[in-house]
């Protein structure tokens, strides 16, 4: 087995589920307590990458983040490096393309908060941050480990968005689903086989782990 | 001016009649006033938005001279400034703390030291320091509203709003919590407006009362007096008593009761807890009137009395007397006309003892 491709890959998914906790907090209580009457435009672009092809979602993020756009560019003279074809341009990728497996547990945890406890606590002078930290997230924890869990093992499996925006590159970008692909195209297929049950075996344990906190979790867009 | 609540507000809803409120509470001395009026007529409303959890369409509403809600202006308080206790009706305790962390939940801005003192003096005054460590799941509804009120009481509020505070009760519990919660807030001492539809609780627990219909204040006053006195068929009809009258009880026996009231004595059921002072209420449909003379019946009570006034509400006629009280009866047209009723006329009123509903007065 190739520990460098499971290391980038492992490094790859943690990375994206911490972001994707911080990011992805903010927007879920938007969703879940938003008014705005066109708050479905934006539950929409959040789960787009639900249905979007890999490569759709690829090509449009190596453009985005490509030297002659403002986001390359900015990101070229901040750091006099490039974000495609680099573990930094392949974690921008990665979080956008598990949003919606983080922030659609969140929201739907969020929503589940007896309305009633959320006004008491305002009654009883605390602001809506407060609120939300000392009543809403721990009233949320199954959601959020549900949130960060399935953004991990959605990570893990990542293919399509990996190769277009990371490449192959050894060590940077070579993740563990692209090590199958290449041992498969070498037709090293003892080598797939291992590093593929190795995948299953990660995964089928982190679905256990989502099942014991949470029963509900392809449910994915909140429950009205 | 005296430091009272103002609310001159309107709320519209869609599809739904809209809510008027024309009212004013004094804060001084602190005293209990009832919000009473049947499910629907828009009194759990009105505190919401005294609470600041909802908000009215038009008008203004202050406590004493601060303005908590103007719609011209378009400014409204939050609810974290008011400082006010709130009680829902089904008391929204947070499953993820103890009793005692309820409490402390609102105390932020005290040191730890100050906290455990203030707990300590909240559990102690509801008497719930044996369940201080427990999880709210696990209590009692009883025991669930008064640590719904130790929360809410904790941090001094200046305003205490109770929503419904025994609706979710047995009724067994009910009656003698009602005297509790009663006692406690006379000790409180903190201005209290209490949401109710049951008119044990509003004649129990209020020093005044405004009856809500349809989303309107139609009577305000003492709840004797709105319970004695309706001003119109509207607040009749949901009040549902037409006589309230101060009594004593002077003997106890069988759990039947001698209550003087004025010079005349009256028996009625009562419970053996029951103090000496009462409320003695009787509806005016369980008032029958019998021309002098006639023969004995099983009600127990029987009283000389004089026709004062005759009002025609329909098919029913409202009669009230002066039996040495003011007492109202409920008979027919046909009735009416059958015994000659004019103003003036000698009539004997009957009531079971039964009838006779004898609620605490303090």
């Amino acid at each position: 087995m190739n520990w460098t491709a499971i290391w980038v890959t492992c490094k790859l998914a943690s990375l994206t589920s911490v972001a994707l906790l911080l990011i992805g907090l903010p927007i879920a209580y938007w969703l879940a307590y938003s008014k705005w009457r066109w708050k479905f435009v934006v539950e929409s672009i959040v789960a787009l990458p639900l249905v979007l092809p890999p490569t759709v979602l690829g090509f449009y993020l190596l453009v985005a983040i490509g030297p002659q756009s403002p986001i390359g560019q900015f990101y070229t003279t901040l750091t006099g490096s490039t974000l495609p074809f680099s573990f930094q341009g392949l974690l921008i990728a990665s979080i956008l393309y598990s949003l919606p497996f983080a922030v659609q547990p969140f929201a739907t945890a969020f929503e589940q908060v007896d309305r009633k406890l959320i006004e008491a606590s305002w009654t009883l002078g605390l602001s809506k941050l407060q609120t939300f930290f000392k009543l809403i997230l721990p009233l949320s924890t199954a959601g959020l480990i549900t949130g960060v869990v399935l953004s991990f093992a959605h990570t893990l499996g990542e293919f399509g968005v990996v190769l277009m925006v990371g490449g192959n590159i050894e060590g940077v970008t070579r993740t563990v689903s692209i090590e199958i692909y290449d041992n498969v195209q070498a037709l090293d297929y003892a080598g797939a086989a291992t590093t593929s049950a190795f995948l299953l075996v990660v995964s089928y344990t982190v679905l256990l782990l989502v099942y014991t906190v949470n029963r509900r979790v392809w449910s994915v867009w909140p429950q009205k | 001016m005296a430091a009272e609540i103002t609310l001159e507000f309107k709320k519209t809803f869609l599809g739904r009649a809209s809510l008027t409120a024309h009212f004013r509470c004094p804060l001084d001395p602190p005293s209990v006033t009832i919000l009473f009026g049947p499910s629907g007529s828009g009194k759990s409303t009105i505190l919401r938005c005294l609470a600041g959890l909802e908000q009215p369409d038009e008008g203004t509403m202050s406590f004493g001279d601060e303005v908590w809600f103007d719609a011209t202006a378009r400014m409204t308080v939050s609810p974290q400034a008011r400082r006010l206790g709130y009680m829902a009706q089904d008391y929204a305790l947070f499953p993820h703390h103890s009793v005692e962390g309820n409490i402390a939940y609102g105390l932020t801005g005290l040191s730890s030291q100050e906290k455990k003192l203030r707990i300590d003096e909240v559990l102690r005054l509801l008497h719930i320091e044996s369940i201080a460590q427990q999880n709210p799941t696990q209590l009692s509804g009883g025991q669930q509203q008064r640590v719904a009120l130790a929360r809410a009481i904790a941090r001094r509020p200046r305003l205490l709003l109770l929503d419904e505070p025994l609706s979710a009760l047995d009724a067994p519990t009910r009656a003698q919590l009602c005297k509790d919660l009663r006692r406690l807030l006379t000790q409180l001492a903190i201005p209290s407006i209490v949401v109710t539809h049951d008119w044990t609780e509003a004649l129990t627990l209020g020093d005044q009362m405004a009856v809500i219909v349809d989303g309107r204040f139609v009577q305000t006053g003492t709840p004797q007096d709105v319970f004695s006195r309706p001003t119109n068929a509207d607040v009749a009809r949901v009040v549902g008593i037409e006589t309230v009258v101060k009594g004593t009880i002077t003997e106890m026996r069988d759990e039947l009761a001698t209550v003087q009231v004025g010079t005349v004595a009256l028996t009625a059921i009562a419970s053996p807890s029951l103090e000496s002072d009462v409320f003695v209420c009787l509806r005016a449909e369980d008032v029958t009137l019998e021309l002098a003379g006639a023969a004995e019946t099983s009600a127990r009570n029987h009283l000389k009395g004089t026709v004062q006034t005759i009002t025609s509400l329909g098919a029913l006629v409202q009669v009230t007397l002066d039996c040495g009280f003011p007492l109202t009866a409920l008979i027919t047209q046909s009735a009416l006309r059958d015994m000659n009723l004019v103003a003036g006329s000698h009539v004997r009123a009957a009531f079971k003892a039964g009838a006779v509903h004898l609620i605490p007065r303090n």
